[in-house]
């Protein structure tokens, strides 16, 4: 049994929440417009599949700017991964993907959060997450944590992103792909050549066909920007499903 | 542009306040009843402080205030909160 | 715990005469949000100033106008670090409007759509210090921004400038409003740096 699958049983006591510092130890592009960190935290706790952290960066004259990101893995123990899309007018965001470095030193918080968190071995219903663009970050982290743990639960992954480029984790969730994980990619902008679907925004026929049907009673799963997250959850509840199975993260903000 | 996220927001700075995490329970609106995780409800980030509203009435469920060195935290538009018994 | 993070400035503190202490300037407006954006619209828009006696002071959307919509140049300062300088406003002078009110107390909450409230003394309401904003750089005045009234008194932090202004309500003491309540300062003057109670 591996240190993911020993923090994330259901009977062990919730990790507290505490500050910690982090060295950044690796930094790759992740998409054109995203970075991914690797940090050592050897005080992390590791975290339940689905959490955040809070990241807090100080200037010299004592001025602080926190955001929160989703923790795209936390294994083995004392390791965080990120992955940090750049907003044009954000203040912790582009100095994560443009000025942060290996060696650097950051303030997180956490874990954090645990309603939008998947645990193996909870339920042995289908999951369907459902992710717009860098929303699938923690689903990610759902989607490994259910690997790690073998764990016999039907996981599917709906994942509307812009462009191929664009795609978080693309090897990893390609790789993540088999008997107990499926992997449905909606491109909104631009696909690849040879890709049979049409091009554009997840419609409601779109998400009727390529989800789990309500008739499995899923545990669902979305995360993306407000816009998405609010056109999403209607459709699912005109689908049948029922909204208490339905859980949901926006993010946004600068 | 939207204006707010949800209570996943209010995950940080209560846990500064709280020992167990309070975005998980059940909250009841103090004005119109409904009842939901905190998680669930409508957070406005963008103000001098977090303001989290009824997805259902829009009522002020609470506000969180980092006031320099001190944390006012407000639940005053809170009815009840409902949160799994801490394990022994 | 906390320590400096190498490289990091944020984005803010050029030094600048203009600039209270722990200001950074701005180009774009940022929208600051409570709550939903509310929709009113100009027809049945009215401003209410209640004195002690419970007497109710109205103004329609013409009224207001006709009372004499003025220039406005003003720096605005926002209690989030951020300040925007040389702001070009339209609005109706609050002197004009308290000339028709007869009220011995001292002190005003100001009470908008959507349930915000913020304190004020009178005495930073008149004199020429203070407006019922309607235009803001050249347009009416976006509903994101406040549209289509709200208050301007840029001498104070601008939260104090409540957006969506539907009514001035007179009071004998200083009572706080909405986030007066929540920590932040009573008055709230950037030059002296009033962020916090």
């Amino acid at each position: 049994m591996n240190a993911l699958h020993t923090a994330a049983m259901p009977d062990q006591p919730r990790a507290r929440t505490a500050w910690h510092t982090a060295t950044i130890v690796e930094k790759l592009a992740e998409t054109p417009h995203a970075v991914r960190l690797t940090l050592a935290a050897p005080t992390w706790p590791g975290s339940e599949p689905g959490t955040h952290l809070d990241v807090r960066l100080t200037a010299p004259d004592g001025y602080q700017a926190s955001r929160s990101y989703s923790v795209a893995s936390s294994t083995p123990a004392g390791n965080v991964v990120l992955a940090i899309d750049e907003l044009p007018d954000g203040e912790v965001s582009p100095f994560l993907v443009q000025d942060a470095r290996p060696g650097d030193q950051l303030e997180i918080h956490g874990p954090l959060g645990s309603y939008f968190t998947w645990l193996p071995g909870r339920s042995d219903r289908p999951v369907q997450l459902i992710a717009g663009g860098s929303g699938v970050v923690p689903l990610y982290a759902i989607a490994l944590a259910h690997d790690a743990a073998g764990d016999p639960a039907h996981l599917q992954l709906l994942y509307s992103v812009r462009t191929p480029a664009e795609v978080f984790f693309a090897d990893e969730l390609a790789a993540l792909t088999g008997p107990t994980f499926g992997l449905d990619l909606v491109y909104t902008r631009e696909a690849p050549h040879d890709w049979p679907d049409p091009i554009g925004r997840l419609t409601r026929e779109t998400l009727a066909a390529r989800t789990i049907p309500a008739s499995q009673r899923p545990h669902i799963y979305v995360c993306g920007s407000t816009g998405f997250v609010e056109t999403i959850t209607p459709w699912l509840v005109d689908l049948g499903h029922s909204a208490t199975d339905v859980l949901t993260e926006r993010f946004g903000g600068l | 542009m939207p204006r707010h996220l949800d209570g996943n927001a209010l995950a940080g700075v209560l846990s500064e306040v709280f020992t167990a995490d309070v975005t998980a329970a059940r909250a009841r609106c103090g004005n119109c009843g409904n009842t939901a995780p905190v998680a669930e409800a409508m957070v406005y980030p963008d103000a001098p402080g977090l303001v989290a509203r009824c997805v259902r009435c829009n009522h002020v469920l609470a506000v969180v205030v980092e006031a320099g060195d001190r944390l006012v935290l407000s639940l005053a538009g809170l009815d009840t909160l409902e949160l799994r018994a801490p394990r022994a | 715990m906390s320590f400096t993070t190498r490289g990091f400035s944020g984005r803010r503190r050029q030094p600048e005469t203009r600039l209270p202490p722990g200001q950074t300037l701005v180009e774009k407006w940022p929208v600051l949000s409570a709550g939903p954006t509310p929709v009113v619209d100009t027809a049945d828009w009215e401003l209410t100033i209640q004195d002690e006696t419970g007497t109710d002071h109205r103004w329609n959307w013409d009224e207001l106008i006709a009372l004499g919509v003025e220039d406005i140049t003003v720096d605005i300062h926002c209690v989030t670090h951020w300040s925007k300088l040389g702001m070009a406003w339209r609005g109706v002078s609050l002197d004009k409007l308290f000339e028709h009110v007869g009220s011995r107390h001292q002190y005003v909450m100001a009470h908008s759509h959507g349930g915000y409230t913020t304190n004020l003394p009178l005495e930073d309401l008149l004199g020429g210090k203070a407006w019922i904003a309607i235009e803001a750089e050249g347009r009416p005045l976006h509903p994101e921004h406040g549209g289509p009234a709200r208050l301007l008194v840029p001498h104070l932090y601008f939260w104090k400038s409540a957006k969506w202004i539907r009514g001035l309500t007179m009071m004998p003491g200083n009572d706080p409003g909405f986030w007066e309540r929540y920590g932040y300062h009573i008055h709230g003057d950037p030059w002296q740096e009033q962020r916090y109670r």
